[in-house]
């Protein structure tokens, strides 16, 4: 792949990818047509967002910072936005490069990275100001709702990642997604396929975005029941036939009706 | 379909507007009068020098809630927007069309089918339902000049004879609408449109009716990203939401004009709810413009079949779906502009 950076001028809202994992008639209803109104759900969903300071989610321990609302950007991926939190994680100094590698090994393997296992062996770990030692940064990213099929959650937290990596040139193998309905939060591994993912979708937005066109609606029924934009999208429209027909009809009713009269 | 929400309708004119959280708080010297979450709320609309805090019109602007300020009697003097909705792709579109006579000739032509439709629609019930009480042949006569109108649409082939066969279609209907006036015939009749100022009882309801559609379809233009005040049937003119009154068209019959009738022949309103001013304008009283709000909430809350998406839609939704259907046409999901057809 040829590594072209976006401009300044380029660079497209990183929240967009969730809505391009969705549907990119979503996206485009969103982020070309500014056809977003908040409702009751995404309102939640920003109160939750606010409250992220919730005590419970964190442990005030001495090898764990919590970094809000951190800006992001990615020249390679033409993308900029924010994260909830970046948590930075102490990470053990000791280790050699060949122990690092095991270490990352094992990080691969594992199904479920827990927290502690990841921290303190991961491949790359950064200078936080103010603060002593070595941190490995990790995306957490906060849904109102519950754990869904679909990729759309975790191709954000990746995206934010791939973010993170560009401006620290560090590789960051996982990261957290928080559900509020579930009150958990569930490690992701950012593997190759999930990042092919967000490559591919950030570049196809990027197209849409040039193109300037809104995209037919899906005809799959799964995601349309769930959109939240359905009222405005009118996804059932194509099925309602031509205009043309049906302005031609009302006529026909009116000269039909009139010839009957005496 | 989306879910219709209230519009809040603030006619104390020592009403101060303000924001508390998530809330709308209608405040009335020392006294709070009222207090509703913003999302339970559409619109707001105040009459009279009724004051707004700037954190509530931000509040407004953010939640999409259209803001409106309105004189007492009704003229409309600003609304809050914010820079949230519209799409500037979508906006170009709808210069370029509006630009275009024969684009603007195609959707122009179809908002006329549907305004006549309507109002020939509204003449028809009346003659089924007032058989015997009113002069039959006149309406009759009315319906079928209407039909002939609308047959010869299709073929108008400018705006301007488009406008034409429009203005000649009013008056028609118009002069005929008089005779669906059944009660207190010596206080309400039609004898012509005027505007400004009304100069009659009816006139004076219906301008009052006029602006609550025109306040809800120029925040439903707005909602969708469409520029309320660039029309296709009517010219552009500063100041003036032309837009707006192409799409109002075909609503007014169904919505205004057959709601004034209502309100006339079940005496909701009556004599003594117009005063006159000494320049000849007349105009309702502030008890019944509060009727006439009533009725207007009610009436947008009941539910229709819409013609063209075969689906139930609450009546207060109309001019949203209208907008929002014009809005696919110019993006080019639909093969022209479906009116609004009362059936
Ligand atoms: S309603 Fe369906 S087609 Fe429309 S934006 Fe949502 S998912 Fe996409």
């Amino acid at each position: 792949m040829s590594k072209r950076e976006y401009g300044e001028e380029e660079l497209l809202a990183l929240s967009g990818l969730q809505h391009m994992a969705f549907c990119e008639r979503q996206w485009a209803l969103i982020h070309l047509e500014k056809q977003w109104k908040e409702n009751l759900q995404t309102m939640e969903g920003r109160i939750l967002h606010e409250r992220v300071h919730d005590p419970l989610l964190f442990e005030k321990r001495g090898d764990r910072i919590t970094a809000r609302a951190v800006p992001l950007v990615s020249r390679r991926l033409g993308i900029y936005g924010v994260a909830d939190v970046i948590e930075y994680h102490r990470v053990v100094e000791s280790l050699t490069d060949t122990e690092n590698e095991t270490a990352m090994e094992t990080v691969r393997d594992a199904p479920d990275p827990a927290p502690e296992a990841v921290a303190g062996f991961a491949p790359g770990a950064v200078r936080v100001a103010g603060k002593d030692g070595m941190w490995r940064p990790y995306p957490v990213e906060y849904k109102r709702g519950r754990p869904k099929k679909d990729n759309r959650d975790r191709v954000q937290l990746c995206a934010q990642a791939m973010c993170l990596e560009e401006m620290y040139h560090i590789r960051i193998n996982a990261g957290y997604l928080y559900y509020g309905e579930i009150r958990r939060r569930e490690a992701v591994e950012l593997d190759e396929h999930l990042r092919k993912e967000v490559e591919d979708l950030a570049l196809r937005m990027h197209e849409l975005y040039e193109r300037g066109a809104t995209p037919p609606p899906l005809t799959r029924q799964g995601p349309c029941k769930l959109c939240s934009l359905r009222d405005t999208c009118m996804p059932r429209l194509p099925k309602t036939g031509r205009v043309t027909d049906y302005v031609r009809n009302v006529l026909k009713d009116i000269q039909e009706e009139r010839g009957a009269l005496p | 379909m989306r879910k219709l929400l209230n519009t809040l309708y603030v006619t104390l004119s020592d009403a101060y507007l303000a924001r508390d959280g998530e809330n709308v708080v209608v405040r009335s010297g020392d006294e709070e009068r009222f207090r509703v979450p913003i999302h339970n709320l559409e619109g707001i609309i105040t009459f009279g020098y009724t004051g707004a805090s700037p954190a509530l019109m931000g509040l407004c602007a953010e939640r999409g809630v259209a803001l409106s300020f309105l004189t007492e009697h009704g003229r409309f003097l600003a609304r809050v927007t914010g820079g949230v909705s519209g799409n500037v792709l979508l906006r170009r579109k709808q210069y370029r069309m509006a630009d275009d006579e024969d684009a603007s000739l195609a959707i122009a032509g179809h908002m006329v089918t549907g305004k006549i439709a309507n109002a020939r629609t509204v003449l028809q019930r009346g003659l089924r339902d007032h058989e015997g009480r009113i002069r039959g042949e006149v309406v009759q006569k009315a319906v079928n000049s209407l039909a002939g109108i609308l047959r010869e649409i299709p073929g108008a082939g400018s705006l301007n004879r488009l406008r034409g066969m429009e203005g000649d279609a009013a008056k028609i209907y118009f002069e005929a609408i008089d005779e669906l006036i059944l009660e207190q015939k010596e206080t309400f009749y039609m004898r012509g449109r005027s505007r400004r100022p009304p100069l009659d009882c009816f006139n004076a309801l219906l301008s009052f009716l006029y602006t609550l559609l025109a306040h809800d379809v120029e925040a439903a233009l707005e909602t969708v990203g469409l520029d309320p005040s660039v029309g296709f049937l009517h010219r552009d003119r500063p100041g003036r939401a032309s837009l707006a009154l192409d799409v109002m068209e075909e609503l007014r019959p169904y919505l205004a004009e057959r709601m004034a009738l209502s309100l006339i022949n079940r005496r909701q309103v009556d004599s003594k709810s117009f005063y006159q001013k000494e320049n000849g304008a007349v105009y309702m009283d502030a008890e019944a413009r509060k009727t006439v709000l009533t009725a207007w909430q009610k009436r947008k809350a009941e539910e229709i079949t819409h013609p063209f998406l075969g689906e139930k839609v609450p009546i207060g939704l109309i001019p949203y779906v209208q907008s929002l259907l014009l809005a696919r046409y110019l993006r080019g999901d639909l093969d022209g502009y479906p009116p609004f057809v009362w059936r």
